[in-house]
């Protein structure tokens, strides 16, 4: 792979090597973005869908996600795999403020979106994630296919190495 | 056996049973009084031996909440779906958790989706709500227009 | 609501584990009282992913409503399916063409062998071994496309509807899963080589959680679990549905009835499973694969009932009519949610890592518990 073309900055060839010349806060976003530790957090279905990005087909840790955790402590981003309810949204509160910054959030699935097939006539659903936490990026599908998964996290790379909007 | 051979077992048994016509079950109608020495009845008594107690479920009629309890023997391999009618504003029943221990976890779905106290109840508490909720969400006449949006 | 963690007045630890926690395999909250590193008490905690499934279902049709089934047991999504479109073809006294009724057990099977797949990796798992996860899923993948090919989803199907199946059968399908059946023969010996045996996952698993056949049936416990302990619950068995009482297969049971007779049951019942599909995937009749039904469906008044028999255990539908196009009420049987009123019985006496252990093999599907 050519590294010029992901890593940010130019390089200026001299005589015995290059001279790279960027941006701290570039070449942090580029670190960061390829390291992500995902929080081990599913509640339903896409939970096994997650499992499956993770499993030896899609195998996420091509892009570096394969460091998931159990303790929100020690992740970077929170993939919400599956419906919120009322009873949950607290506990997924305090998850996301148990993470240390800077912390990322992607809603995976109609449920985490929007309440998704949950929508009418449920007394218990959270129409929507982005009600509790803010999102960075939603994933459509009920539940998604891995790859939707794999897209929304590379997006997610991406996103990060623009740096703040 | 057959719904016949059972139903007159079961009037050996229990002289005063009430049955309902209907259904792909023999059906068995109870004063909501009686349910506890009926149950342990039809849970000791060794013609009858239903010892499994696989399905509660309590059904708001509007005027009246109907207890429904499914039962097989896995001995003698029949079923039995045994019905009981409470009064709407204050359904109370006796637990049969000491007769089928699966009915504690059964009983605290209906008293938290439904609202039928069963006295006698080990644990009687909310089981999928929290505390603080206030209703009975199944019921026909719930309403909840923050979380609820209508179709 | 979430007590924090204190001493009781005899001095016992109370502990926390969930919502949020790896090996509840969801969102379950368990209380758990301990007297040094032996368990007390366990006490479940639900409603973390309550859905009020129950309630929607009562303002869906007949049609509708199955869809949201397959969003309860998602690893067994078709078998939930199945069970639904089984009462209400009970109700409206639809006789399912032939065809269909061995599309349908071939699809309950290959889901009971993904879903224990699924099982297996994630039991090993628990237990502290992270390779047989990889295993697991790669076979599974193979099933998931070939659902996929058919049903059109890797996960939720909603494949079966009242009166058949959706749509007919891939080219392909039979090919590909004999395809599949050729290749995971050889890997269901491959899995008992990795971890039935072994010794470190024996001692975890032995003489752990035991439950009686007496207790198994009062409290309600069906599938895998109850069979561990010798219990004879499977509704293929006992009262068959579709084609299955014309296929040979032998309804596995074990008699220890601790964890490990529980894996054993799983472990079997795959080799069941594969024998059934076997039989059946040369069977396929011609014909229809859909009975013709009304587009609107009205099932008379009245109470219906149907069991059937999921990767964990017996799912049963009660559905009251009262003659409309929705259900009065309707009540999903869940086998999860019987299996876990058992857990604190199971678990006292143990010390806490084996808790670990006895969760994973009561299969816990935390969707299907809450509804």
């Amino acid at each position: 792979m050519d590294v010029s073309k992901s890593f940010p900055g130019e390089v200026h060839p001299t005589a015995g090597g290059g001279v790279l010349v960027t941006k701290l806060d570039e070449v942090i976003n580029w670190a960061r973005s390829n390291s992500l530790w995902p929080l081990v957090f599913g509640t339903s279905c896409c939970a096994i869908e997650m499992m499956s990005t993770a499993g030896a087909k899609y195998d996420w840790s091509r892009f570096g996600f394969e460091v998931a955790r159990a303790t929100p402590r020690q992740a970077d981003v929170i993939i919400i795999a599956g419906t919120i309810v009322n009873k949950m949204a607290p506990v997924l509160k305090r998850l996301y403020d148990q993470m240390a910054d800077p912390k990322y959030v992607i809603a995976m699935g109609a449920c985490a979106t929007s309440g998704g097939p949950f929508f009418y006539n449920t007394y218990s659903v959270v129409k929507g994630a982005d009600h509790v936490i803010p999102v960075d990026v939603y994933v459509a599908g009920c539940p998604p296919r891995p790859e939707a998964l794999l897209h929304a996290l590379i997006t997610l790379q991406e996103q990060i190495r623009r740096g703040p909007s | 056996m057959n719904k016949e051979e059972l139903k007159i077992r079961l009037t050996e048994v229990l002289p005063t049973v009430v049955f309902e016509e209907g259904g792909e079950w023999t059906t068995m109608i109870i004063d909501p009084a009686a349910w506890e020495g009926v149950a342990k009845e039809l849970r000791w008594e060794g013609r009858l031996d239903f010892d499994y107690l696989f399905c509660v479920t309590a059904a708001d009629w509007k005027t009246h909440i109907v207890m429904v309890y499914h039962l097989t023997s896995t001995v003698h391999r029949h079923t039995l779906v045994v019905k009981a009618k409470l009064d709407r504003d204050r359904p109370v029943i006796r637990t049969v958790a000491d007769v089928w221990r699966t009915a504690e976890f059964h009983e605290r779905e209906a008293f938290d989706l439904m609202g039928v106290e069963f006295t006698g109840h080990p644990d009687l508490r909310r089981l999928f709500m929290t505390d603080e909720w206030v209703g009975w969400p199944l019921r026909k006449d719930y309403d909840d227009p923050v979380n609820m949006i209508k179709l | 609501m979430i007590e924090e963690i204190g001493t009781t007045e005899q001095g016992d630890l109370v502990i926390n584990v969930g919502p949020q926690h790896p090996s509840t395999h969801g969102v379950l909250h368990l209380v758990i009282t301990l007297n040094g590193e032996t368990i007390k008490k366990v006490e479940p905690h639900l409603g973390y992913i309550h859905r009020s499934i129950e309630k929607m279902c009562e303002s869906l049709s007949y049609r509708q409503f199955i869809y949201v089934t397959s969003r309860m047991d998602y690893l067994s999504s078709h078998i939930n399916n199945h069970g639904c479109a089984l009462c209400v073809e009970k109700g409206l006294q639809i006789e399912v063409p032939a065809r269909a009724k061995v599309i349908r057990v071939l699809m309950d099977e290959l889901t009971r062998l993904a879903s224990h797949q699924l099982w297996w990796g994630a039991m090993a798992m628990d237990v502290g071994a992270l390779t047989p996860f990889f295993h697991a899923f790669r076979e599974r993948e193979l099933i998931n496309d070939i659902m996929e090919e058919t049903c059109g989803a890797r996960l939720t199907m909603n494949y079966m509807v009242p009166g058949g199946v959706m749509v007919d059968i891939h080219p392909d399908f039979q090919k590909r899963v004999k395809e599949f059946l050729r290749l995971f023969r050889t890997k269901i010996d491959e899995y008992d080589e990795l971890v039935t045996g072994n010794v470190i996952f024996k001692s975890r698993m032995e003489g752990v959680g035991y439950l009686s056949p007496g207790d198994a049936v009062s409290y309600g416990c069906s599938g895998p679990t109850a069979r561990g302990s010798g219990v004879s619950c499977d509704i293929r068995k006992l009262y068959p549905y579709e084609v299955y009482g014309e296929v040979q297969f032998e309804e596995v049971k074990e008699t220890g009835g601790d964890c490990y007779a529980r894996y054993l049951v799983r472990m079997r019942e795959m080799r069941q499973s594969v024998s059934i599909i076997e039989q059946l995937i040369d069977q396929i009749p011609e014909g229809d694969f859909q009975a013709k039904t009304k587009a609107v469906l009205k099932l008379p008044k009245g109470e219906f009932y149907s069991r059937v028999e999921t990767a964990r255990g017996e799912f049963g539908v009660y559905i009251i009519s009262e003659g409309g196009t929705t259900p009065y009420r309707i009540k999903f049987r869940s086998p999860g949610f019987s299996n876990l009123s058992a857990l604190d019985h199971m678990a006292r006496g143990h010390k806490i890592g084996d808790l670990v252990a006895i969760m994973g093999t009561l299969d816990l599907v935390i969707p299907d518990i809450d509804r």
